[in-house]
Formats: C-alpha cells, structure tokens, sequence
C-alpha cells in the first residue's frame, strides 16, 4: 500500500502524458482478456444453463429454471454429489492428519531430513494422469496389490475396490492423497519452522511435556495453515477430473462419477449442453462459496503482516 | 523450530527416535512405490508383469517398452508412440510459459509500482480468476477458438494456457515487487528514467528468483493439464498427458502394462527433471500460490 504516491509523482514529470497511461495500457490487455475469458465467459455459461441447448448454445431455447431441477432429480448427479462429499472429506482430513504428523516428525532433528522431504513431495510434480495410471494398475487385482499377496503366500488377500462400485471411489481417495500430502506436509513444515521459540522454552521451563506443547501450543498456532491446506484442498477437490478419468472414468458404472466428470460428459457426450452449463455453474458456487471469503480475509485484512 | 527436540532430546530417548525414524522411513516407502512399481515393470517383458510379482526386479531386463512407448505403441489410430505428442506438448508449453510469465511480471510490476484507483479489485478480479472451475469456461472457450480459426490447434492451445495461467503469474510478480523497496523507483523516476526502463533496469535484474519460481509453476501446470488437451486439441495438436491416456485407456487389443508404466515415466520426465534439479523454487512456487495476500 506504501505507493499510493507515486501516481502524482508521475503527474508532476513534464513529459508525463504518455507516461501517466503506459501502466495502465500494459496491463490493459491481461486485464480485457481475464475479464472477456473468465468473467465473460461465466456469464455466458450461466446464460446458457437456463436454455435448453443440447448439441450447440442455443439462446433462444428458454428454458428457465429447467436444468437445475433436471439436475437435482438426475441419478448421475446425485452419485457425483454423494462421491465428491466422500472424497474430498476423506482426502481434505486425511491429507491434513498425514500432513501435519510427517511435518511434526521430520521436525524433530531429523538427519536426512534433506533426504526425505523432496521423497514426500515429488508426487506433486507429477500429472494426474500419470498418477492415475500407476494406481490403477498397482490397485488392479489382476497383476497389482492383490495378484502380490497371492504370490507371497497369503492365498485369501482380496484387494478389488477398484472394480467394485461401491469401493472403486475410495481408490481414488488413496491415489489423491498420495499425491497431495506431500504439499500439505510442506505447508505445515513452513508453519512449524515460524513458531516463535520464546513460547516454547517458557512453556518447557513450566514443565510441560512435549505432548502437551504441541497440543496446547504449537497445533492451535498451525491455525492459519489448516486454513490454507483446507482452501487448496477443497478446490482441489471439487475440481478432481483428470486422475478420475485416469483411473476409472467413472466407473465401474457410473459409480464414481464427480461433479467435473458429469458436466464433461452431460456436454460433450451426450449432448446436453443445457444441463452440462447448469453443472458448471454448481461447481462453481461451490468452489466461489469457499474460495471468495477466503481471499477477502487474506487481501482484505492482509495488512496483519 | 524443532523445539522440544534439543532440549527432549535425552528424555525422548533412543526407542521414541527408532519409531520416528521407521515411520518417516515407512512412508518414504509409501511415497516411493508407484514410481518404483512404474520403473520395475516398464523394464520386464509382458509375460513377467502377468505371471511375476509386480514387486520384484526384472528377471529379464528389456527396453523394448521404452522403444515401443516412445515410438511404435499405437495411440488412437495411428501407431506413432508418444513421441509426436510429446513434441506437441514442448511446442505448447513454452510460448505459454514464456507469454503468461512476460505479462505477469508487468502486471505485477504495475499493480504495486504504478498504483491507480481500483487498483486492487483488477487484482481481486484477476486472482479469483486463477481458482475458477475451468468446466465453467470451456463450451464458450470452444466457441471462441472456433471464431478465431484456431479451435483444435496448437496456438489455440497457447492462447487457453496463456489466459488462464496469467492470475498465477500475476499473483506471483505482485507479491515478490510488493517488497521491493518502492525509493529506489521514485529516485529512478526523478531522475527521468521511463516506465520500461525502470522495470528493465531496476526492477528485472532482481527477479531471478521470482522467474524461476513463475517458470516452473507454468511449465508443471501446463504441461500436466489434461482438461483443456482433451478439450481443444485435434489429431494433429494432442499433447502428451491425453496422449498417455489415450495408450492405457484404449480398449483394443492386448494391455501392455510396461508399455504403459514406460509412457507414464516419459509423460513425467520433464516436470520431475525440473522437480529434480530446482525443487527448492518448485517449493517456494506451490507455496505462494496456496498462502495468498
């Protein structure tokens, strides 16, 4: 906030005309093209979610309301809901338990911590993609997890989530946080390494045991950070479709479909594009309902240092 | 701060460090696996991965499924390899990289240099933008390109890469100038410097780091996408991610597993390299971008 001045120093040059636009001319274009690509292009979607377009947008196909309540009564959206409830409330805790306990244990003075904090993270350099493949073959019964136990002896292992409809989203759930945990170790390494060491020694010199510290102390300091690694999970979350398709395309069935997974399919699949943009538009209130408080907190009040 | 450790040390005791240290150590394990699995088996004959154990090393070592991934397994319809699309994705990522990094850094460098009025919702506007779910923009972005002669191309592409990466990039820039000391532009201004000298005089030398850190963010997200490839790509512009995909998840003919762990290593190469050799800024990159302000 330090460079309000600056405007009216730059009014005061002499040869200050074409000066005085040049900021606004250079940023000018990302801004036309932000504004046009992104907000003009959901107001286009949300335009479009009320019409009945299938193929192509079709405005003058009215349609109302329509499309939303088709959507709340259609099957495949209900399950896509139901399993984004699921997986990002397993993934979002999971991650951060996980997360949290291996930044509290590499903490501890660890030697070759140097070693082990990129091995916990380099998932996150990786595709989903590329995720996706490796656990859906590790996670295969035929020649992965199971077809192993098998070989080592332990003839009764059943391991196929992956093909069951009421498990197969739980694979999923596993391959995402090992993706992600990495990350959310790293968050909270970075916010263990911020606790001022005066408390903790003041603590220590009351007795108090390292359990204690950490659970009456250093975890309700990791506040902010819980905070962070919920947004960025969340919207993750709610995002999920590249390591889906990767690993089950929504099968078996339709069984884990998720919200991403519907709208591609409802639009380019089957041609619904009405309904495809009312989709669009859920995901994005959800996503907006999260990330918008969030930001204005953080821009907002973000004079606290 | 690694408190409780220097002083704890004696207390904690060497049976409390055992078990931290297999834990660390087991989820090393964890985290090592899948590329283990992945490396093992793209090395092994077909016949290995069926009737071996996933686990264990090759018994016969062979690169045929590196060979075949690369050039010879059938993607689609035509049996190229992954090679074309891998090249699809270079010739995609780095004017996306480089367009999307030029402008955030001057948007950054008016957004905290050159203050106006309403400065701060064009920020706002601008960082919202980078967390939007992109299924929200892609039947009008399809539309567009299609206006623009440039639906299922690879500047077509670039163009999509380059406008959705640019909160990012602004973001990153905006923060990183935010503490550059504003005196050492207004001394620059008297004494006559213009807008673009400044930035490239004084402002561009101590951006190092913030490059680095923009440029690997942008090359990770945009070479790892796959939403946008499946959407707007054509036979001919396919980038490497739905390519890989294309391979595993065709549903003819045999599942050549090592062929598939093989292409999945190549689709990664890149941005692990990158991982690899500048994990420090890669780090410093998925942080700026989660803790905002």
């Amino acid at each position: 906030m330090a460079m309000t001045t600056t405007a009216q120093t730059a009014a005061k040059n002499p040869r200050a005309t074409l000066q005085d636009w040049l900021p606004k001319l250079v940023l000018a274009p990302s801004f036309a093209l932000i504004l046009l690509f992104v907000y003009g292009f959901i107001l286009f979607t949300a335009v479009l979610s009320f019409t009945g377009s299938k193929l192509l947008p079709d405005f003058s196909a009215w349609v109302g309301f329509n499309n939303y309540v088709r959507l709340f009564n259609h099957p495949n959206w209900i399950t896509s809901l139901k399993n984004l409830a699921i997986f990002s409330f397993l993934y979002i805790v999971i991650c951060s338990v996980l997360g949290l306990g291996l930044a509290i244990l590499l903490d501890q003075k660890i030697r070759g911590e140097g070693v082990l904090r990129p091995i916990y993270l380099y998932p996150m350099a990786l595709s989903f993609i590329v995720t996706g493949v490796a656990w859906k073959w590790f996670l295969d019964p035929g020649i992965g997890l199971e077809h192993v136990m098998h070989l080592w002896g332990w003839e009764s292992f059943s391991f196929r989530w992956i093909k069951d409809g009421k498990m197969a989203i739980y694979t999923i759930v596993i391959a995402a946080i090992w993706q992600s945990s990495g990350f959310v170790m790293a968050m909270f390494l970075a916010g263990l390494r911020g606790v001022d060491n005066e408390v903790i020694k003041a603590a220590q010199i009351d007795g108090a045991s390292t359990i204690t510290i950490y659970r009456r102390i250093i975890i309700p300091l990791m506040r902010p950070v819980f905070l962070s690694a919920f947004v960025v999970l969340a919207h993750l979350a709610i995002k999920s479709y590249d390591l889906v398709v990767a690993m089950t395309d929504g099968g078996p069935g339709t069984a884990t479909w998720t919200p991403a997974l519907f709208m591609q399919k409802f639009t380019f699949g089957r041609n619904e594009m009405g309904m495809g943009a009312s989709s669009a538009i859920i995901m994005m209130i959800m996503i907006f309902s999260i990330i918008v408080p969030y930001l204005y907190s953080e821009l907002g009040g973000g004079k606290k240092q | 701060m690694s408190v409780p450790s220097q002083d704890n040390a004696a207390r904690t005791g060497i049976f409390a460090r055992a078990i931290i240290y297999s834990a660390l150590i087991l989820f090393a394990i964890y985290y090592l696996l899948p590329l283990y699995v992945m490396l093992v088996n793209s090395l092994k004959p077909l016949d290995e991965i069926r009737q071996g154990n996933m686990l264990s090393l090759p018994q016969q070592w062979t690169f045929e499924p590196w060979r075949s991934a690369w050039s010879t397994a059938q993607i689609g319809v035509s049996p190229t390899g992954l090679k074309p699309y891998f090249l699809n994705s270079i010739m995609m990522v780095a004017p996306a990289v480089a367009l999307s990094t030029i402008l955030g850094a001057l948007n950054g460098y008016v957004l905290t240099k050159w203050r106006f009025k309403g400065d701060n919702l064009v920020f706002g506007l601008m960082l919202l933008a980078c967390f939007i779910p992109f299924q929200i923009v892609l039947i009008p972005s399809a539309r567009i390109l299609g206006i623009l002669g440039l639906a299922g191309s690879i500047p077509g592409l670039i163009l999509i890469h380059m406008v959705y990466g640019l909160g990012f990039t602004t973001l990153f820039f905006r923060n990183y100038y935010e503490a550059f000391p504003t005196e050492l532009i207004r001394a620059a201004q008297i004494d006559g410097a213009s807008f673009f000298q400044i930035f490239r005089r004084i402002l561009l030398p101590s951006s190092g780091p913030i490059i680095v850190v923009t440029v690997i963010w942008q090359f990770t997200n945009i070479w790892n996408d796959f939403l946008f490839g499946s959407s707007f790509s054509s036979v001919d512009s396919i980038p490497i991610t739905v390519a890989l995909n294309n391979l595993v998840n065709s549903s003819t003919g045999v599942k050549e597993y090592n062929v598939h762990f093989a292409g999945a290593i190549l689709a990664a190469l890149p941005t692990l390299i990158v991982y690899i050799v500048s994990g420090r800024y890669f780090v410093r990159g998925l942080m700026a971008g989660a803790v905002k302000g």
